[in-house]
């Protein structure tokens, strides 16, 4: 099943952002010009790509459409314009933002030190692995826990209830309505399509 | 901002609201009305008081921003928040204490801000039943209340305007009505459509169940658009809160406090009250004079604030003659069951329900406790919720959600609570909250009438499920009931001084300006959830208000 530009939307609006996908323009802060001022190596890193160098808002999207290849089923495509649509509001200079800038630094950087390559360079399989190796798996989410439970908040979680909120990936399990989409008040009188 | 971690946890210590030094939180002078409390009860007051009077409102919680909505539901869905972190509720503001037979979670059962507990609840809203008013006579169990269904039946029109009710008049059991509600009913769910079949052959009668909550355009506001998460947070704004009637109350000139607990009410020697004492954010204290009072902070912190407000000339607490502020603490109890059919279901649309039978509800007597029977339209695991917690992602979590959603089916239920003195709130001995107040310690007992009844409405859920086909996995006993989150009973409503805290007016026996608009009146609980009642008697307190300051 094709995710849409009106899933990217609809999964937006679940979480409380507008983005630019609704209009179909992208956000003119975009391209590392975050609150976080460091996307440049301001702290002073050797820009060799290790360390907890704060990654560029481009690098979010690239690493971010990485792992959704790997947690979100084979049945779906259009992958990396969803991420990107959905990462257009979903970036907007909050606390939950920089969250997600730094639990993709923290990925980036295992990735880098156990695979030699960034996250988006990556296999499937060892994008996968990784996230396992993390131990992003069996985690339970914690936005101020340990690096696997924030990655499993801020990556992967964040990753799913995009998917899993939008009319695509509810249809996928057979709602089109799901919980956070507003679908309308009418699909709960109706039997399956 | 968009983000669960972009919100804050108020009841914490948090700074997310209104903070900040823009806010002027100073007494405003010669106010006629000062509110104690901004959820329905006391934004109904002020909302009809502010065009003639000066009025102020008072609350301990924070004004929340209706563009973090989104976020709030996002709390909602993610498994890392629990149910109070949605609206900030806990921490040392909410401590409090448990010491009866029986756990009461407080602090998923309220929420304390601009708005109150509407922020986070269903909105189901229906009119007590004309026997609920004389349980003592009809019943056999618990006084009967000083005033009648007949006192109360033009409030509730007015309630159900006010509120904006979606529902319909096909309902035989109601009590009697002399317009249709505001609003249609909300359609039938596909579920209940399977429930009808099951339910007639059985002989037993469904009927349609008014919803606070638009289905159509109502008062400015949105028609529902299916987020499906009212219970906690409507993102849309199509399910009432109190919001509404706060903004209304402001717009005719009332002055709104927020983070402004009232410490303790003051008084002179003519029994009258004379003064709340607020603290604010910034560590200050502030004294609101007013010519009355009314004091709407919810069923548990109404009874505190006059136990925390005893003085010499009234070591028991402030309108405590009777010694019954705090007693006949009750709920209503929860009974359902649940289970799965072969064929689709289609749960988790919306966040509310449809269809229910009153059927049983009068058939009350001494050892049968009033209750009601619902049809749930969000039985079973949303996919969503289900996705975010799990070992698995990609395709082996794809099917887990499949297996695990689409054929559940559930009915719930609400059963009356008896009156009891032991069941109670009372201050805690040596445990304080932010402010150094002894927190409220909660004794909540349940009587056998409510758990034989419990295992009754069981009896006919299952029944009825079997009916339906539905392989039963659930059911919520005596053993596995817990409450609905209505407090009531703690300040109640007598004509005799030494048998209530209120009159049949609500205003205190003991101090002549001093009123409450709470379910903490209700002397006896019926089955019904309490909030449509809880705001005809707010208006009709607003009434008496103005009647009495137009006297003065
Ligand atoms: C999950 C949930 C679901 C519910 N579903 C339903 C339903 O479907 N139908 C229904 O009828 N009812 C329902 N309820 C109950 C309903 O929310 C309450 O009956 C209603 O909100 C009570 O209104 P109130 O104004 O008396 O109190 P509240 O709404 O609790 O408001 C009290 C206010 O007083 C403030 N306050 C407390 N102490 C102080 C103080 N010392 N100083 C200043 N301010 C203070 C608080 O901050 C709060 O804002 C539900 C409740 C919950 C929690
Ligand atoms: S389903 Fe509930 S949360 Fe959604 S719009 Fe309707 S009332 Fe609001």
């Amino acid at each position: 099943m094709e995710l849409t530009r009106r899933d990217a939307a609809a999964a937006l609006a679940a979480v409380g952002a507008t983005g630019g996908v609704a209009l179909g323009v992208r956000r003119a802060g975009d391209g590392g010009t975050g609150d976080d001022g460091s996307a440049g190596g301001a702290d002073g890193a050797a820009g060799d790509g290790e360390g907890d160098r704060s990654p560029s808002d481009e690098a979010v999207r690239e690493a971010m459409a990485a792992v959704a290849t790997a947690v979100y089923p084979d049945a779906v495509s259009g992958v990396e314009s969803f991420v990107d649509g959905f990462l257009d509001g979903r970036l907007d200079g909050s606390a939950h933002a920089e969250g997600i800038r730094a639990a993709v630094a923290e990925l980036e950087s295992s990735a880098r030190s156990w695979y030699d390559a960034p996250v988006a360079d990556l296999e499937t399989a060892e994008r996968d692995e990784l996230l396992r190796e993390l131990g992003a798996d069996t985690a339970e989410e914690d936005p101020h826990g340990t690096t696997a439970e924030r990655v499993r908040f801020f990556v992967v979680n964040e990753l799913l209830i995009a998917l899993y909120a939008s009319p695509t990936g509810g249809e996928l399990v057979g709602i089109e309505n799901p919980q956070g989409y507003a679908g309308g008040a009418e699909s709960y009188t109706r039997g399956s399509p | 901002m968009s983000g669960a971690e972009s919100v804050g946890n108020e009841g914490g210590g948090g700074t997310e609201g209104s903070d900040g030094d823009a806010v002027d939180r100073t007494p405003v002078p010669d106010a006629d009305v000062c509110v104690v409390g901004a959820g329905p009860a006391g934004a109904l007051v002020a909302d009809r008081l502010a065009g003639d009077h000066e009025v102020v409102v008072l609350d301990a919680g924070p004004r929340f921003d209706p563009e973090d909505r989104l976020a709030r539901q996002e709390r909602a869905i993610r498994p890392f928040y629990d149910r109070p972190d949605v609206w900030g509720v806990g921490g040392a503001r909410d401590a409090h204490e448990n010491a009866g037979d029986w756990f009461y979670p407080l602090n998923h059962a309220r929420v304390k801000g601009v708005g109150g507990s509407t922020l986070h609840w269903q909105g189901m809203v229906m009119r007590l039943h004309e026997d609920d008013f004389n349980s003592g006579s009809t019943r056999g169990v618990g006084p009967d209340w000083p005033i009648d269904y007949a006192d109360l039946r033009p409030y509730y029109v007015e309630a159900e305007r006010e509120l904006g009710v979606a529902g319909a008049s096909d309902n035989p059991y109601a009590p009697p009505r002399e317009e249709p509600h505001p609003m249609p009913a909300f359609e039938p769910s596909y579920s209940d459509s399977l429930f009808a079949e099951a339910c007639e052959s059985l002989g037993i009668d469904m009927h349609s169940v008014p919803n606070a909550r638009n289905s159509e355009p109502y008062d400015d506001r949105s028609p529902c658009v299916g987020y499906g998460t009212c219970q906690p947070v409507c993102p849309s704004g199509a399910k009432y809160d109190a919001t509404v009637h706060i903004e209304r109350a402001e717009e005719r000139g009332a002055t709104v406090i927020d983070r402004a607990p009232v410490q303790r009410l003051e008084h002179d020697d003519d029994d009258s009250v004379t003064t709340a004492v607020y603290a604010t954010p910034e560590g200050e204290e502030h004294g609101q004079e007013a010519d009355a009072f009314v004091v709407a902070a919810g069923g548990v912190e109404t009874p505190r604030l006059l136990l925390l407000s005893d003085s010499d000339r009234y070591p028991d607490g402030l309108a405590n003659g009777s010694g019954h502020v705090g007693e006949f603490f009750m709920d209503h109890l929860f009974a359902g069951a649940g289970g799965t059919l072969d064929e689709p279901t289609r749960q988790n649309h919306v966040g509310f329900y449809t269809s229910a039978c009153d059927q049983f509800y009068d058939e009350a007597d001494e050892t049968q406790a009033p209750f009601k029977l619902e049809f749930f339209n969000y039985a079973g695991p949303s996919p969503v919720e289900m996705a975010l917690s799990g070992d698995d992602w990609g395709d082996p979590l794809l099917d887990r959600l499949r297996d695990g959603y689409g054929d559940h089916v559930a009915m719930g239920g609400l059963v009356e609570q008896a009156p009891d003195a032991d069941s109670r709130v009372t201050l805690a001995d040596d445990r304080v909250d932010d402010h150094g107040n002894p927190v409220p310690r909660i004794e909540w007992t349940v009587g056998d009438r409510a758990l034989d009844t419990i295992e009754r409405a069981n009896e006919i859920q299952v029944e009825i499920l079997e009916e339906l086909g539905a392989d039963v996995g659930w059911v919520a006993g005596p053993d596995a009931t817990g409450p609905a989150y209505h407090h009531m009973g703690t300040t109640r409503m007598s004509g005799d001084p030494d048998r209530g805290v209120v009159d049949a007016d609500c205003r205190t026996h003991d101090l002549d300006n001093c009123w409450i608009a709470s379910s903490s009146v209700f002397p006896t609980s019926g089955a019904m959830n309490p909030t449509l009642t809880i705001a005809a008697l707010a208006l009709r307190v607003a009434d008496d208000v103005d009647a009495r300051l137009g006297e003065a």
